[in-house]
């Protein structure tokens, strides 16, 4: 994938954006779309390498999140027990679980300095719905791995997980929620998590 | 938190996990009580000692100097990677390995400057523990270890064999080799600062959370970065009505 592609992609996707006949952008150039993005932002402000979260929840929210099924990313790191929960606790979940991820990135994102993003081969058909793009953080020290599952949408492709280092994140909650979720229900899951959040809210 | 509070924390855990209060019991962890104990007590060994000391070492010393140490250390790695690299029979990656080794010893100044990973010859991190992996041996049971921290059974029986060879092949001097590994396990927890510092707000579970982090990452070492997919993990006990809640 080349800087060219990339560029081309992107005008592409942002001239025919709102156009009902969108083409779909390969799951690999998404990716390598959105961590340009990101880290290009990052790199241009000096409030978010000092680490204000508000800014970088912000551009979150703005770059990322349009391209993540969250619900999925949820339902899945809760389990069965999400099928027990009601509506209103799902969105619950959605909402605190969210600020978590988040603050993750954040943090993780206060780290970036010269790091460049680089997709590895990617095997799958033309036909899949379900891909897994692989990349690699180069910048100081060892590349860090990161990869991501991404699932068809239509015409578009959407991240349901990402996996850190060898360890996919949603695999990474699923026994501390199942620890919650067996000591105080879902309620008991949703209090932990917004108390979690809200100390480090406090807390920075 | 303070180190108190922390302790407590811990010792409630702890108590809970005794009591069986806590449902979600991980096939992998059997030993959980205690591994918890153990955990708590490096975690206030290291806020007491290690943190502070590693925090003070990156404010004090140059990142210059810090890369340099690092470099060291890695180089030195290096080596034991590329001999499990052909224990695993993988002999390009160990050929590989071995370029590197070579190369920054011979012009990165005995391994202080990273000059191979600029030429393409990047690092790949291979121990005694993930070449019998490579060979079918399971992780087995979750172990925290004190002063060494999180390892499972497998990794435990390797893990001799990776010591020793960290710094006992550098000297034969026990004082140098104390020195030495002082050295490195300050330059280790320095690289962890931020990172640690990220657990402490995203993890619900300090404890669980490493846990299955560490288990996960070693599976995915194992095979080199690109695991099998798992099955869907089997689904923990049903809550019983009659257990206490967990305190909060």
């Amino acid at each position: 994938m080349s800087l060219k592609q990339v560029l081309a992609a992107l005008s592409m996707g942002l001239a025919l954006a709102g156009a009902q006949a969108q083409p779909a952008t390969a799951p690999d150039a998404l990716i390598k779309q959105v961590s340009t993005e990101v880290i290009d932002s990052v790199k241009g402000d000096k409030a978010i390498q000092a680490g204000d979260v508000g800014k970088i929840i912000e551009l979150v929210d703005t770059k990322v999140m349009p391209h993540v099924n969250f619900q999925r990313m949820t339902a899945s790191a809760v389990g069965r027990h999400w099928r027990a929960a009601t509506p209103e606790q799902q969105k619950r979940l959605q909402d605190e679980f969210k600020i978590l991820i988040v603050r993750t990135y954040a943090g993780a994102l206060t780290q970036v300095k010269d790091q460049t993003v680089q997709l590895k081969p990617m095997r799958a058909g033309a036909d899949d719905s379900e891909v897994v793009v692989r990349t690699e953080v180069k910048g100081k020290g060892d590349p860090i791995q990161l990869d991501y599952r991404l699932e068809k949408n239509g015409t578009s492709w959407r991240i349901y997980d990402v996996n850190v280092l060898g360890v996919w994140l949603v695999e990474q909650y699923r026994s501390s929620f199942a620890q919650e979720i067996g000591a105080g229900g879902i309620d008991g899951l949703i209090a932990k998590l917004a108390e979690r959040n809200k100390a480090a809210a406090t807390k920075t | 938190m303070t180190p108190a509070d922390r302790l407590r924390c811990v010792a409630a855990a702890g108590l809970l996990a005794a009591s069986g209060a806590t449902h979600a019991q991980s096939a992998s962890d059997p030993f959980e009580g205690w591994n918890r104990a153990v955990f708590g007590f490096n975690e206030d060994l290291d806020e007491a000692v290690l943190k502070p000391v590693a925090t003070a070492y990156t404010n004090v010393v140059p990142e210059l100097v810090r890369t340099g140490v690092s470099n060291f250390f890695g180089n030195f790695r290096d080596g034991w990677s590329a001999i499990n690299e052909l224990l695993q029979a993988k002999p390009i990656a160990a050929a590989q390995m071995t370029m590197r080794v070579a190369t920054n010893t011979l012009f990165g100044i005995g391994g202080v400057i990273d000059v191979a990973s600029d030429l393409g010859l990047e690092r790949q991190r291979e121990d005694f523990g993930q070449t019998l992996g490579r060979w079918g041996l399971p992780a087995g049971p979750y172990l925290v270890w004190p002063l060494l921290g999180p390892s499972s059974l497998r990794d435990s029986v390797a893990l001799p064999l990776d010591l020793s060879w960290a710094t006992g092949a550098l000297t034969n001097d026990g004082v140098v080799r104390i020195g030495l590994t002082t050295v490195e396990l300050i330059d280790v927890r320095a690289s962890l600062l931020g990172a640690s510092r990220i657990i402490g707000d995203i993890a619900l579970d300090k404890y669980v959370f490493i846990r299955d982090g560490y288990l996960a990452r070693r599976r995915s070492m194992v095979y080199d970065g690109e695991p099998p997919e798992l099955a869907e993990p089997p689904e923990p006990a049903e809550p019983q009505d009659d257990a206490p809640a967990a305190a909060k």
